[in-house]
């Protein structure tokens, strides 16, 4: 003991004192903070993304059209990376010096420690030659991911293509889709991407300071599998779709085929087509943006977004609701001396004199004064005020799919045009107007506007004798082979099936009778019932049209082909439709070589279509006018029958 | 008093339990800090952990020797073992090898000796032996000069290595000279010292003199009548801007620019999360996940897939705090602060003041070290470089702790002994 005891105490107070700002700042960054916690998964773990294999889609016969390929990402960590010849590496991915050191300052400035892709999609011959020098180059890995092919080419605006999903629909996927995730853009690719994508795999890895795996994170206790997409049956018959295809080579249009007691889709044309397999790969950017400066617009999917008025083959939808109406009947005659006077002002003409016509033939010879006197029936003597009787009218037409979507499992589907009472009010200030005013609509011309699906669809309706199911193109989903519930529900079109004898019997004589309008196109031993159309456009030729369904009998198909600035729809429409229907109905063509070579090698390509601002799509005739004045009627007229007679 | 006695008579078997726990916790640690999974075995002799352990056997041996020694021994050559030293610190200068930078080892076979690390116990026993001397006053100006040289001389050796964390290992002898009499003004002038080294890094020159200028105003101002107190003043305040400037100087001149940086991150001045900063944002994050419970034995992702570096030396009590959380790192400085008392107060039971001035070195030491290291694991102290006792790994450290510790055992197991 000596007098400077008590400073014993300082020195042990300043020692305690210490522990005990060493122990609160430790609890303060162990217990209070969770910033330490964070950063420390941030340092160690690693979510790696199993990708699935994507769904593949067979036809109906289980023909495969799109499947997966294997393609090869080099990858890159630029921190482990140690010099070697670059030379010899850019020959080998086939990059020039420049174009490394871009992509080397890229993955760099993203982050030094973590992998990123350095070229994307090396094929597997690029991926063979690379391989073998790959161990000279420590930092860079492979990581093998598959792409989209299509065996057969076909089928491109069906199937649509996948993309690199946008900005938007990461942000709205609520953190399924992150940067550089593949998505279906159009197509089945789109309408069932929730299914065909499949479901990733997470594993958890833990990495230390340099990067390298040091396991999974709690022994893979968070981790899951890849589950694959679910594989498609489409529709489709691949050998008819090709087929249909080759026949549409160098033609603008559509074919639209449609099994009528299933309502699948058993062919899907939009012409021109492209190659589906120029939206896959390192290419993909380019061939995107130079089909979409093409100015015949491949992208653009005619079966389901051209609208087109009807025109001729309207008359099967008139003739069956004036019957259903009451107005009309099989026996109902009427004289046409060459037109019909539709006011004191004027005259809707006809192509010929028909003389006496009945339902019948008014079918068959496409009678349009037959058919202004039933629609002045069914708008002016109903016994209702005229504007009701059209609402009747519209309500029945309407139940066609006529007007509205039909719903296809297609994105972007259009829904055409089928006006509504209001819209003629609007136009003629008052609702006192009658048939005389909107009289194109007796043959289908004027405001109507219908896409080729929607053309198909009534013929599976004719050919049904009054109901549809909904058109679609996906049969069966997965292994299960599960059939969606919409597709089996019959849709009533409320005509009853004692009306449809006649308007049958007259398509069958457009076909099968030697003064038939499509006589060009019978097919010997089946019997297919079809009419003739002519669109006018405004444009340029007018459109070649013709819907049918085969055998006349318990049907197997029912068709429409639209082919653009073709004229006349017997001439061209009708023998492409009587060739997809013999080739399905028979998987055979009977008809001699000339006539399939006559077809195959028609370019009916306008010529404006060589000046990039011609317009190719075509637009349904919405003018405003609000009478039919003369001119129009002859135009509107113009009927194939008139050429074929 | 009866010589026949057993040689472990008195000894304070408490501390030796305290020891013993802070060695295993130190073996366990570099275990799961460098664990090889190719090797796991925590008794494998190619690991740093199976060497601990030999390090830990082998400090046990130099313990026991220490006991079986004769107390006098310690007193009567210290001025021996302060000679040898000293001429280590010069020889490790000439034939040292170059480690990370620092001049600090010698190359005996395959081990290599580090002279400071012995530098420390033989200082505290010349120390310890010169004050006990009689009519040794630390109030004279004499002797604090010679205490002065005594600390230095090794210090200086080792500043030149140069070793900076070391040398100032030293400077914890303050607490000696403070509890044999130096003025309490010392502590507070060297803690303002401190204080205002820390403040001329932080803020202009200009406004800390003129802070100083209106303090000094002030105390003139309430101490008018009292002459020598303004005197006392007015040196102060010529010598603090003195050193305002001394410190500015040597701060961008005499400093090497990593020290620099070090302590730049320390006082936040930068965010250097790759450079300088990367150490320590590392440490805190494994200490800080760790959490109330920690994430358990052999299972922390920082230290083991060395994101932390140094895990198994300077930066061991990371795996401390990441693996056995806040209740671990609570045991271990517990251990730390009761051995602390417990040797001021083995200190305050001498009889000789040879042996109380030593026990009080080595509380100092083992101060110093504790608290550096554990601050600068957390940001709260500049990284230094120095050994956290018993626990880090390294033969050479631990057996000049242990050697530090059991000379004082020794003493005081013979407290009795001397009249």
């Amino acid at each position: 003991m000596n007098r400077f005891f008590a400073r014993k105490f300082v020195i042990q107070g300043i020692f305690i004192a210490i522990a005990i700002i060493l122990l609160a700042r430790i609890f303060y960054i162990q217990v209070i903070s969770d910033q330490y916690f964070l950063s420390a998964n941030n340092n160690v773990l690693r979510k790696i993304l199993i990708y699935p294999a994507r769904g593949i889609i067979l036809d109906r016969n289980e023909q495969i059209l799109v499947q997966n390929e294997p393609v090869y990402d080099l990858m890159v960590i630029p921190r482990e990376v140690q010099p070697f010849d670059t030379l010899l590496f850019c020959s080998l991915i086939g990059i020039d010096k420049a174009g490394f050191d871009k992509r080397f300052k890229k993955s760099t400035n993203y982050s030094p420690y973590k992998a990123s892709i350095f070229e994307k999609q090396l094929s597997a011959q690029t991926y063979a030659k690379f391989q073998e020098h790959l161990f000279e180059y420590p930092g860079f890995f492979v990581q093998n991911r598959t792409v989209r092919r299509y065996p057969d080419s076909t089928a491109a605006q069906f199937l649509g293509y996948i993309g690199e999903v946008s900005e938007k629909v990461i942000e709205s996927s609520n953190g399924f889709y992150s940067q550089g995730d593949y998505i279906g853009i159009s197509g089945v690719e789109k309408s069932y991407e929730e299914l065909l994508r499949g479901k990733r795999g997470v594993q958890n890895l833990m990495v230390d300071a340099l990067n390298r795996p040091k396991g999974h994170f709690a022994d893979g206790k968070y981790d899951t599998l890849a589950v694959s997409g679910e594989q498609m049956i489409s529709s489709l018959d691949k050998e008819l779709q090709k087929f249909g295809e080759k026949l549409m080579k160098n033609k603008i249009g559509s074919i639209v085929a449609i099994e009528p007691s299933t309502g699948e889709i058993l062919s899907f044309v939009s012409s021109p087509g492209y190659d589906p397999n120029m939206m896959v790969g390192r290419q993909r950017g380019n061939n995107y943006m130079k089909l979409l400066n093409e100015p015949s617009k491949p992208m653009f999917i005619r079966p389901t977004q051209a609208e087109y008025p009807p025109g001729s083959i309207f008359k099967v939808v008139n003739a069956l609701v004036a019957q259903q109406f009451g107005l009309i009947n099989p026996n109902t005659t009427y004289y046409c001396p060459g037109g019909y006077r539709y006011s004191s002002r004027g005259v809707m003409k006809c192509t010929h004199v028909h003389g006496s016509v009945n339902l019948e033939r008014s079918i068959k010879e496409s009678c349009n004064t037959y058919y202004g006197y039933t629609y002045n029936l069914m708008i002016d003597k109903a016994g209702m005020r005229p504007v009701n009787a059209y609402k009747r009218w519209r309500g029945a037409v309407s139940k066609f799919g006529i007007g509205d979507k039909l719903g296809i499992d297609l994105p972007a589907e259009r829904k055409g045009m089928l006006p509504t009472a209001d819209y003629y009010t609007k136009i003629f200030k008052s609702d006192k107007w009658g048939s005389s005013f909107n009289i194109s609509l007796s043959i289908g011309q004027g405001e109507l506007g219908i896409t080729p699906l929607q053309m198909a669809n009534v013929m599976a309706i004719v050919a049904n004798r009054g109901y549809y199911y909904k058109p679609h193109l996906i049969q069966a989903i997965g292994a299960k082979k599960v059939i969606k519930a919409e597709y089996t529900k019959k849709n009533d079109v409320g005509i009853d099936p004692k009306y449809f004898g006649s308007v049958i019997n007259g398509m069958s004589q457009v076909v099968n009778e030697p003064s038939g309008t499509a006589i060009y196109s019978k097919i010997n031993g089946i019997e297919m019932c079809g009419k003739t159309g002519t669109v006018q456009n405004p444009h340029g030729d007018d459109h070649s049209v013709f819907v049918a369904f085969a055998p006349r009998d318990n049907p197997k198909i029912a068709i429409a082909v639209v082919v653009e600035n073709a004229g006349f729809g017997s001439t061209w429409s009708a023998p492409i439709a009587s060739l997809m229907v013999e080739k399905y109905i028979r998987k055979s063509i009977t008809r001699p070589k000339e006539y399939l070579d006559r077809l195959f090698e028609a370019n009916l390509l306008p010529g404006a279509l060589l000046k990039p601002k011609a317009p190719v799509k075509q637009k349904p005739d919405t003018s405003k006018k609000d009478t039919v004045t003369p001119k129009k009627i002859k135009a509107v007229s113009t009927n194939s029958i008139a050429v074929n007679e | 008093m009866n010589n026949q006695r057993s040689p472990f008579f008195n000894v304070d078997w408490i501390v030796i339990l305290v020891f013993l726990a802070l060695c295993i916790i130190g073996w366990f640690n570099i275990h799961a800090a460098v664990y090889n999974p190719e090797k796991p075995s925590i008794f494998n002799l190619d690991t740093n952990y199976g060497k601990q352990l030999i390090f830990i056997v082998s400090a046990l041996i130099i313990g026991l020797v220490i006991l079986l020694m004769d107390s006098k021994f310690f007193n009567t050559f210290s001025p021996v073992f302060y000679g040898i030293t000293l001429l280590l610190l010069i020889l490790v200068l000439i034939v040292g090898r170059n480690v990370g930078g620092n001049q600090a080892w010698i190359p005996i076979g395959s081990f290599r000796l580090q002279p400071s690390e012995f530098a420390k116990f033989a200082t505290c026993l010349l120390l310890a032996r010169y004050l006990s001397m009689n009519n040794v006053k630390v109030q004279d100006l004499k002797t604090k000069s010679i205490c002065a040289a005594i600390i230095l001389l090794p210090m200086g050796l080792i500043m030149l290595q140069p070793d900076t964390g070391s040398a100032l290992t030293f400077f914890a002898l303050i607490f000696v000279l403070y509890r044999e009499g130096l003025s309490g003004y010392f502590l507070i002038i060297g803690a303002l010292f401190i204080a205002l080294f820390v403040l001329v890094l932080l803020i202009s020159k200009l406004y800390l003199i003129l802070a100083l200028v209106v303090i000094g105003a002030l105390l003139i101002y309430n101490y008018k009548r009292n002459r020598s107190f303004i005197r006392v003043v007015i040196v102060g305040f010529l010598i603090s801007v003195a050193y305002i400037f001394t410190v500015d100087f040597a701060y961008n001149n005499i400093l090497q620019s990593h020290q620099r940086n070090r302590i730049d991150v320390l006082l936040g001045k930068v965010q250097d999360l790759r450079g300088e900063g990367y150490n320590v944002n590392q440490s805190k994050i494994a200490i800080g996940s760790g959490g109330l419970l920690g994430k358990g034995y052999l299972k922390g992702t920082q230290t083991r897939y060395d994101f932390v570096p140094e895990q198994s030396t300077d930066f061991i009590f990371c795996t401390i705090g990441e693996e056995w959380g806040f209740v671990g790192s609570f045991v271990v400085i517990g251990l730390y602060l009761f051995l602390l008392l417990r040797i001021i107060n083995i200190a305050e039971r001498q009889r000789s003041s040879f042996s109380r001035i030593y026990g009080y070195g080595v509380a100092s030491i083992l101060f110093f070290h504790f608290f550096i290291n554990i601050g600068m694991t957390v940001g709260l102290a500049p990284v230094i470089g120095i050994p956290l006792p018993f626990i880090s790994y390294g033969g050479s450290s631990l057996w000049s702790f242990t050697i530090l510790l059991f000379i004082l055992l020794k003493l005081d197991s013979n407290r009795m002994g001397i009249i």
